[in-house]
């Protein structure tokens, strides 16, 4: 075997490598400089995101068990965007004194974690995929529980090992079925084999099941509100953005690659989640007034619209999920961003301490309206051509009624999203939030987050490329 | 450069040169300028559309340009405009120019507030000269949006839950447009062929019947939303009611007729067939939003809620035209679009002004203004005597010929609702001249409105503006229809060669 074939897995190797040298410098450097590993993971992580993004070969290894093809390489561009900023939002945490000691933890574990879904995006069979999902799972729970001092955070830990590991325990039951009816764990080989009986449904139900908890799709959704309440808010934002838009990523290959044969028999289960998680999502969303529980539900009831794209099938939907993640990253992140910031300078947690935000840091307010508006779907930000998209995927199948569902709840959404927009700009507040000045690393990630959802909607090329490489993909 | 792109292009550029201004008075001062400079822009372009039909170019939109966006979608830039379009983008300049001298000594949050007035503006800009149904809706959800904002800050009574119900209402009737924006363009190459959202390419093709018959109500309650459509109008008086005036302005005068232009446009031009079909319905409950509309005013004591009821009755009044599918009706219902926008904002602009002045809306409590704000009181009464249809303003031309056009329908339906629609302009006159006669006339109520200051400069060039466009159409209004008509006919021969069912 060639050694030069390794390159297909260069973004995998790249973050592991990254992994190493951040261990290795934790090594070298004294108690007092521990702050400096902050600076040098980012420039790291900076270089691994760019070296991502240079064009390279595509192809297959280990007899097809691991697949690269434009289409992968480009969902981890986007995963590694997204870890990027989220880097950039949590130095002014990491800085903390309370965090002093375990800086190097939350860049490995998120950087092993990321290598998981890396290697599920590019899974082509199920041992490859189901290691990969465990390299994903288990350094979330230790993430979760970063705060140690704090019972919530501990609590947010055992919450997402227990529920993942359950959720897991389900999958790999559901595949072990699939595996006995089709004798196969190679996804090529399930493609062609798979039929709509009694087994391959039940096994894909457990599947489903699985698949729900990672995306946090309604009824699986009883963990995320609390786990995102109680994690601390970086690692909520890469829950929220980076974890369900690689868990989307992957249901999405999965049921458009493997079982695309037995469409009749998942179509109606999606149609029924998509109008549970939308629906649930936005009812409860309504009446939080914890941001981070607020935020938690509203990406609930994105995954639900994410669900349409797959009710999309075909070229289309493929192209309206990728991008509505590659979107959903900017937004999203946007407002977490402001979330962390506000939190980091005074500690608020809560909508109603958002009072007369505009007053006091009018900018933040206005970033926190804008990412808030992308994510309801206004024009001309981002937003609306994701959701627009995602949309026209789905009436493409036929599913007008679905897309009114989804669009009146986009109406829902946009409700509690001007609670907020009302808190920030409208009501008063005998004490605002005091004048602060973000961290510089805040600042550029948030000016990431705005120029992203400003011009990905317009330039009309990202769309396109990915139509281009999902056609290739598809085929 | 194209001229239209130039029509969006100028408060882009406007909303920029506000953020950089220092205060108020910087922010007005722009904006002043940069909207007096989009009424030049739009003058010019209805003289070259005049002279370019003139010369004899007979396409259906003129100035048109198009560019590819999503080109996988089929998704353009495509702009042009037909006489409607103009005429629309006439009355929009019009109602922002005279609305920024309306709210002139604006003072909290000055410059957020002229930036979100003229995002909204632009939104409208884009929206009468789009061709693409994509771009269209783009612009439609654009120009809903900073309501909330104009509304909930600078707002007056309870702003908050009113600007809530507003964008919730219009935001669920943009929902329904949605869909039945996706199902024309899944619809739009029955032989085969690329799917496309423009406008004019789908109008050549026939719509298969049985979608028209499922995507028809979603696109005409959609836009009918907007156009206070019973029962959907309960958003416009509690909005209109709460915005400060420069947005009551826009909205009741400028954003109202989105929905009904949306209605011919989209709904019943693409979708003739289902039109026809289900066209009683709605002249139902157009004649509902009439009527009840009217006797609504009657009962009211805030003048911005008599005006905002007085929105209802004329919108629907619109709508109903549009309904009666004849070149005459149809003709009627523009020129009752840009003459409603025209009083309303007029309407809206002096209720502002007084309640400046005497910081009250309620009719009961004020009364014998005529001596004291003489100038203020009788543009008040012209614009009462337009409302209700006076010969020489442009009421009386607009509402002369919807019933006319309605008139022509030889079936008993149709000459019932006329009749009781035409009992509206009755009702019309009870409300404006009760109060004319309370507001205005008689004895002075209260004596702390004994010394009110006369309308300002500022004051009078709003409401001057506005008088004189709408004389300018009650004189002389034989150009605007003969533009309009001309425009009209490949709507209504689509119309009239489906076959009624």
């Amino acid at each position: 075997m060639d050694l030069g074939q390794f390159i297909l897995m260069r973004h995998e190797l790249l973050l592991t490598i990254a992994a190493l040298a951040i261990l290795v410098a934790e090594i070298f450097t004294s108690e007092k400089n521990k702050s400096k590993i902050i600076n040098f993971t980012l420039v790291l992580f900076a270089l691994v995101t760019f070296i991502g993004f240079i064009p390279g070969e595509t192809g297959n290894l280990f007899g097809g068990s691991f697949q690269s093809s434009q289409l992968t390489i480009l969902m981890k561009n986007v995963l590694n965007l997204a870890v990027l900023i989220v880097f950039l939002q949590a130095e002014g945490w990491l800085r903390k004194p309370e965090n002093a000691d375990k800086i190097s933890e939350y860049f490995i574990l998120t950087l092993s974690t990321l290598i998981g879904m890396n290697f599920m995006i590019s899974a082509g069979d199920f041992l490859i995929f189901y290691i990969g999902l465990e390299t994903a799972t288990i350094p979330i729970a230790g993430l979760a529980a970063f705060d140690k001092y704090k019972s919530q955070s501990a609590e947010a830990g055992i919450k997402l090992i227990l529920s993942s590991a359950l959720s897991s325990g389900i999958l790999l039951f559901g595949l072990s079925m699939i595996y006995g009816a089709t004798g196969s764990i190679y996804f090529a080989d399930i493609a062609t084999k798979v039929q709509p009986n009694a087994l391959i449904a039940l096994g894909f139900v457990f599947f489903v099941s699985g698949m729900g908890f990672k995306i946090s799709l309604v009824p699986f959704h009883f963990w995320t509100a609390d786990v995102y309440e109680g994690a601390p808010i970086n690692v909520t934002s890469y829950l929220s953005v980076v974890s369900k838009g690689a868990a989307a990523f992957i249901f999405t290959i999965v049921l458009f690659t493997v079982f695309k044969n037995i469409v009749e028999l998942w179509r109606p289960m999606i149609y029924a989640l998509a109008i549970c998680t939308m629906t649930i999502g936005n009812l409860f969303a309504m009446r939080q007034n914890n941001i981070k529980r607020f935020l938690a539900f509203s990406s609930i009831a994105q995954a639900g619209f994410i669900l349409l794209g797959i009710l999309g099938a075909g070229e289309l939907g493929m192209t309206a999920i990728v991008y509505f993640v590659l979107v959903y990253v900017f937004t999203n992140l946007g407002a977490f961003g402001v979330v962390a910031a506000i939190h980091n300078a005074s500690g608020v947690e809560t909508i109603s301490g958002y009072k007369g935000l505009y007053q006091t840091n009018p900018k933040l307010g206005l970033l926190m309206t804008i990412s808030l508006f992308s994510l309801a779907g206004i024009p001309p930000i981002a937003g609306f051509f994701g959701k627009f998209f995602l949309f026209t995927a789905a009436a493409g199948s036929g599913y007008y009624i679905l897309v009114l569902i989804a669009v009146l709840n986009a109406t829902i959404s946009l409700y509690y999203y001007l609670l907020v927009i009302k808190a920030i700009f409208i009501e008063k507040n005998e004490q605002p939030i005091p004048e602060f000045r973000s961290s510089n690393a805040m600042r550029i990630a948030l000016v990431m987050c705005i120029a992203g959802v400003f011009i990905i909607g317009f330039a009309s090329g990202i769309f396109e490329y990915i139509r281009s490489i999902s056609k290739i993909f598809l085929n | 450069m194209n001229i239209l792109t130039l029509l969006v292009l100028i408060p882009v550029l406007t909303m920029i040169g506000v953020l950089f201004t220092k205060d108020y008075k910087g922010a007005r001062l722009v904006s002043a300028i940069g909207m007096g400079v989009e009424l030049i822009a739009t003058v010019y372009l209805v003289l070259a559309y005049l002279a370019a039909r003139k010369t004899g170019m007979m396409h259906e939109m003129l100035f048109t340009s198009d560019f590819i966006w999503y080109p996988s979608l089929n998704i353009h830039f495509a702009f042009g405009v037909d006489g409607i379009a103009v005429a629309m983008i006439g009355l929009t300049s019009i109602v922002i120019f005279a609305g920024i001298f309306a709210s002139w000594e604006l003072q909290f949050l000055t410059k957020e507030f002229f930036v979100s007035l003229i995002l909204l503006v632009t939104a409208v800009y884009g929206f009468f000269i789009s061709l693409d149904l994509f771009t269209m809706f783009l612009f439609y959800e654009l120009a809903l949006i900073p309501m909330y904002l104009l509304i909930g800050l600078w707002g007056t009574g309870p702003k908050e839950k009113s600007a809530m119900k507003l964008t919730l209402m219009l935001m669920a009737g943009s929902a329904l447009i949605m869909v039945g924006i996706l199902g024309l363009y899944y619809n739009s190459a029955p032989g085969g062929g690329p799917l496309t959202f423009n406008i004019i390419e789908i109008s050549k093709i026939n719509i298969p019947v049985a979608a028209q018959r499922f995507f028809f109500p979603f696109a005409f309650i959609g836009f009918g939303i907007l156009g206070a459509l019973f029962p959907f109008h309960t958003w416009s008086p509690d909005g209109h009611a709460s915005a400060p005036t420069a947005v009551s302005m826009l909205h009741a005068g400028v954003l109202m007729k989105l929905g009904g232009y949306g209605c011919f446009r989209v709904a019943m031009f693409l979708m003739p067939q289902a039109a026809k079909e289900m066209a009683w319905i709605f002249i139902i409950l157009t004649t509902i939003s009439v009527v009840y509309g009217a006797f609504s005013a009657i009962w009211q004591n805030d003048l911005k809620f008599i005006n905002a009821y007085s929105s209802v009755s004329h919108c629907g009044l619109v709508i109903f035209a549009l309904l009666m599918m004849n070149q005459t009706a149809m003709d009627g219902a523009i020129l009752q679009m840009i003459s409603h926008g025209l009083m309303t904002a007029l309407f809206f602009a002096l209720i502002g002004m007084i309640y400046g002045r005497t910081h009250t809306r309620d009719i009961r409590e004020m009364g014998g203004l005529m001596k004291v704000i003489p100038f203020l009181a009788v543009v008040y009464m012209i614009a009462g005597f337009a409302s209700l249809g006076l010969p020489g303003l442009s009421g009386f031309v607009a509402e002369m010929t919807v019933f006319v056009g309605s008139f022509q329908h030889q079936d008993i339906f149709h000459r019932v609702v006329t009749v009781i629609v035409a009992s509206s302009i009755v009702i019309t006159a009870v409300y404006i001249l009760k109060v004319v006669g309370m507001l205005l006339l008689g004895p002075l109520k209260d004596q702390h409105h004994a010394h009110l200051e006369d309308a300002k400069w500022y004051e009078k060039l709003s409401t001057v503006t506005l008088v004189l466009a709408v004389a300018a159409i009650g004189i002389a209004p034989l150009w605007l229809s003969d533009t309009i008509v001309a425009s009209l006919k490949p709507i209504v021969t689509r119309l009239a060669t489906v076959i009624p069912f």
